[in-house]
């Protein structure tokens, strides 16, 4: 008898001997994705997927591979010779101009790139929009959409984009949309860990393909101006403590994300930083009909109200909690830093 | 005459593709192509102004705070305000956080793993570089990701987060630091500090900026060649690296920093180097589209007046990058650049001996890390918790302005023209849109087509790993090179 039981997670992965091997490709995007996955700091990042039987087989940013070489693995994908599991795609989906693709021709070969990830998502067990731009179209799609940028399976909101809506991989999930500009490293991670492990389903996707371990919740929830977004003492321009939502374009209460409970780059967040959510892990973010940094009003009252009350709930309780804000939040509100904190009890 | 199609190049920031011309089995002539379009520049026209800091930072992942830097700097120009010293030395840090971070991303990451390839196996040297800065599964990528995320936690405590911040702003910044975060700041600085001088240099990061010539740099290399810049020292030195990738051209910096005073003055300065030192005048930049897929001019365009109208299938085209010209001249530039212009003995040396290659543009990104923490320990400590770290301005309803900055790779323009209180020309030169430009109708090639002309090619006839070598030396990032 073993005296040890070892974990198996490599058995538990299928597909290439046992590893989950891993291709990505880069499209009409900034790389930003990548970037901010290598700045990974719950654990090291090439060990955590080496634990986990995850293997990069290629990533335009980190492998060895370049040029030829390069081409014959990706030629060896796309034939079927060489099998692999997941297809990480990051970047908008270029169909420009006029459905050739030609905007994005991947270099060293004649092939647009929306071929490639057509023919590479045939062939992957797991197809993963890696930000924004993979998932909807993103920044790349804004204005007067020069490139006909759009997402691996939906063009902004609508079902669709460039695999279309009736696409499902063999693991019998849609696009995983891990979206946000960028993803939080550990967005990219755990998704992975979680499909090497099987332990993501149908179930396990929100409404827009998104993993619920981080866009269930709000990025309102956990903002450390919550004090100042309960009695709605604002502020009024950037760089001031209050809350951002009545007037400088926060959608925190509406965007669906984990920013504040799990933090950026050590301890950020958009919020920490001074500035609005802009909501940039939903569809159409990039075109809010609106300047970014101001919040649109009628009579007196923001358009966008919170997901997680009842609009009148919480236009009465506005009211209610403006006429009752203490002093000391009001004033620190409007100061770029606080200036009278709450004092120890006085002894009787 | 036989053609060789290199691409798509692993470790750029971005999709590139380089196109040789051999003859006598050598590179006889390079053609530069940048393979992705986007259209940030269409994008943009009609966009409110202060929407710009939401979209430029996003045509970078890797510069994205340089992107942000220079359209802060445009929008501020165009209201006529300068942010207060907080606001000053918050921008100096946020920036100088990412530019280190891209030097030494670049090094371990995307430069050295090209020295642990088989091809080098017969080198006394490959061992040890091979188990050092194999991709991936490398000791020193298990070594500098967290020490990397470390030094990213400056970008949680003054940006919020990395990349794609909206702190920057014309005014200053807006996350006043408090006493608190300015003590954890300074921590992180001297956490990486350690990373540097134990694992980098293996010295202290002032005995490296000393380093005041070639002689001088091989006597370090000898006595800390088993530091990972003295790995890359000895590679260097047996593949001849300073003789391998000159462009041949002059050196542009816009210069980097801002510093306390009237003027506008920066820590390192701007200025051309053609040989010796000369002024800069950005007024004589014009962009060239006669090779790139764009509606032709009749002439090349000031980027103030610059126009972006794609055209995929202009015949005589080979790439959607422009071809920026300074005084209808080639220029390269770059932190080897940025370190001639502001005087080092060292860049200087290099480039006065050996006209500036791959191993000179190598050295100049880590002597920067190596003045560049030192000198953000100071601005740390300079900051003022409690007092002001922004202005407010007012944007008029008409403006044109320009905001030119230094990114780790290079100089980095934005032209911004306001009309009717929306933007109606936004106009962008990246570093790598320098370094990497194509042909203009003078038929002059960019700066890396002339450095690639000459390699001879390997024995089996394909393009020698010498050419990823120079590739990579400019630190390219494509998706900034064209937006």
């Amino acid at each position: 008898m073993s005296a040890i039981r070892r974990a198996a997670p490599r058995a538990e992965v299928t597909g290439g001997g046992g590893r989950m091997k891993l291709i990505w490709l880069q499209s009409g995007g900034c790389g930003g994705c990548t970037l901010s996955w290598l700045g990974s700091e719950w654990s090291a990042l090439f060990a955590t997927l080496a634990d986990a039987g995850i293997e990069i087989v290629w990533h335009p940013s980190v492998s060895e591979a370049s040029a030829d070489e390069s081409l014959a693995i990706l030629d060896a994908c796309a034939d079927g010779s060489l099998p692999f599991d997941v297809l990480c795609v990051e970047g908008s989906m270029l169909l420009g101009p006029g459905g050739s693709g030609r905007f994005h021709v991947m270099a060293g070969t004649e092939r647009p790139m929306i071929e490639w990830v057509r023919l590479l998502a045939a062939r992957a067990r797991h197809v993963v929009a890696i930000g924004s731009c993979a998932a909807f179209g993103g920044i790349t799609a804004a204005g007067s959409n020069p490139t006909d940028a759009c997402g691996l399976q939906y063009d902004g909101a609508n079902p669709g984009g460039l695999l279309g809506s009736g696409f499902c991989s063999p693991s019998g999930l849609p696009v995983v949309n891990v979206a946000g500009c960028p993803t939080h490293p550990d967005w990219v991670t755990e998704t992975l860990l979680s499909l090497a492990r099987n332990e993501m389903g149908r179930e396990a996707l929100d409404e827009l393909a998104r993993p619920r371990f981080y866009a269930d919740v709000l990025v309102h929830h956990g903002c450390k101006r919550n004090e100042f977004y309960e009695f709605k003492a604002s502020a009024q321009k950037g760089g001031e403590q209050g809350c951002l939502m009545e007037h400088l374009g926060c959608k925190g209460t509406q965007a669906h994300a984990d920013c504040n409970l799990r933090p950026w780059n050590g301890g950020g967040s958009c919020t920490d930083g001074g500035y609005a959510c802009i909501s940039c892990t939903e569809p159409g973010f990039e075109e809010p009909g609106h300047l970014f940094i101001s919040t649109p009003k009628v009579a007196g009252i923001p358009i966008g109200l919170p997901l997680d009350m009842p609009k009148a709930w919480f236009v009465a309780l506005a009211a209610l909690s403006k006429s009752a804000t203490p002093a000391r939040v009001r004033r620190n509100a409007t100061s770029d830093h606080i200036i009278p904190w709450p004092r120890p009890a006085k002894k009787p | 005459m036989s053609r060789l199609v290199v691409g798509p190049f692993n470790r750029v920031e971005g999709d590139l593709e380089v196109i040789l011309d051999v003859a006598d089995g050598r590179v006889r002539e390079a053609r530069v192509k940048s393979s992705l379009y986007r259209g940030f520049e269409q994008i943009l026209q009609g966009k409110a102004p202060m929407d710009a800091l939401v979209f430029v930072p996003r045509i970078c992942g890797i510069c994205s705070v340089s992107q942000s830097a220079a359209a802060s700097r445009a929008l501020a120009a165009a209201m006529g305000i300068k942010p207060p010293d907080n606001g000053r030395l918050a921008a100096n840090l946020i920036h100088a956080v990412e530019n280190l971070a891209d030097h030494v991303t670049h090094f371990y990451l995307f430069f050295m793993p090209d020295f642990a390839r088989d091809c080098y196996e017969s080198q006394p040297w490959w061992h040890a570089t091979s188990a050092r800065f194999k991709a991936v599964t490398g000791s020193a990528a298990a070594d500098f990701l967290p020490a990397r995320a470390g030094w990213m936690r400056a970008m949680g405590l003054l940006a919020g987060k990395w990349p794609h911040t909206l702190t920057l702003q014309p005014g200053g910044s807006t996350h006043p630091v408090n006493a608190s975060e300015r003590l954890r700041l300074l921590r992180v600085l001297r956490d990486f500090r350690r990373f540097l001088e134990r694992t980098t240099f293996g010295d202290v990061l002032e005995a490296v900026a000393a380093i005041a010539s070639a002689d001088e740099l091989a006597a370090w290399a000898d006595r800390h060649g088993g530091s990972d810049f003295g790995l890359f020292l000895r590679a260097s030195r047996a593949l001849n690296l300073s003789a391998l990738g000159h462009a041949g051209v002059a050196f542009m910096s816009y210069g980097a920093y801002e510093q306390e005073g009237p003027g506008g003055s920066r820590w390192w300065p701007a200025g051309v180097w053609a040989g010796g030192p000369a002024l800069l005048d950005p007024a004589r930049i014009a962009e060239d589209v006669s090779h790139a897929w764009y509606a032709d001019a009749e002439a090349p365009l000031e980027p103030a007046r610059g126009s972006t109208l794609p055209i995929a299938d202009k015949e005589s085209a080979y790439t959607w990058c422009k071809a920026p010209r300074l005084g209808g001249e080639v220029v390269e530039t770059g932190a080897l650049a940025r370190q001639l212009v502001a005087g080092h003995p060292l860049a200087r040396d290099l480039v006065v001996r050996d006209g500036g290659g791959v191993e000179a543009r190598v050295v100049a990104r880590l002597l920067e890390v190596a003045r560049l923490l030192p000198a953000m320990e100071t601005w740390a400590a300079a900051l003022r918790p409690g007092e002001a770290f922004s202005v407010e301005g007012e944007l008029p309803a008409e403006a044109e302005s320009a905001g030119l900055v230094e990114a780790a790779r290079g100089s980095l323009g934005h032209w911004l023209s306001i009309r009717r209180g929306r933007i109606h020309n936004y106009q962008i030169i990246a570093p790598t849109t320098w370094n990497f430009s194509p042909r203009d109708s003078a038929g002059k090639p960019g700066a890396l087509e002339r450095a690639l002309a000459g390699i001879p090619l390997g024995a089996d006839g394909r393009a020698p790993v010498a050419v990823q070598h120079v590739v990579r030396s400019f630190d390219p990032c494509m998706v900034c090179t064209v937006h």
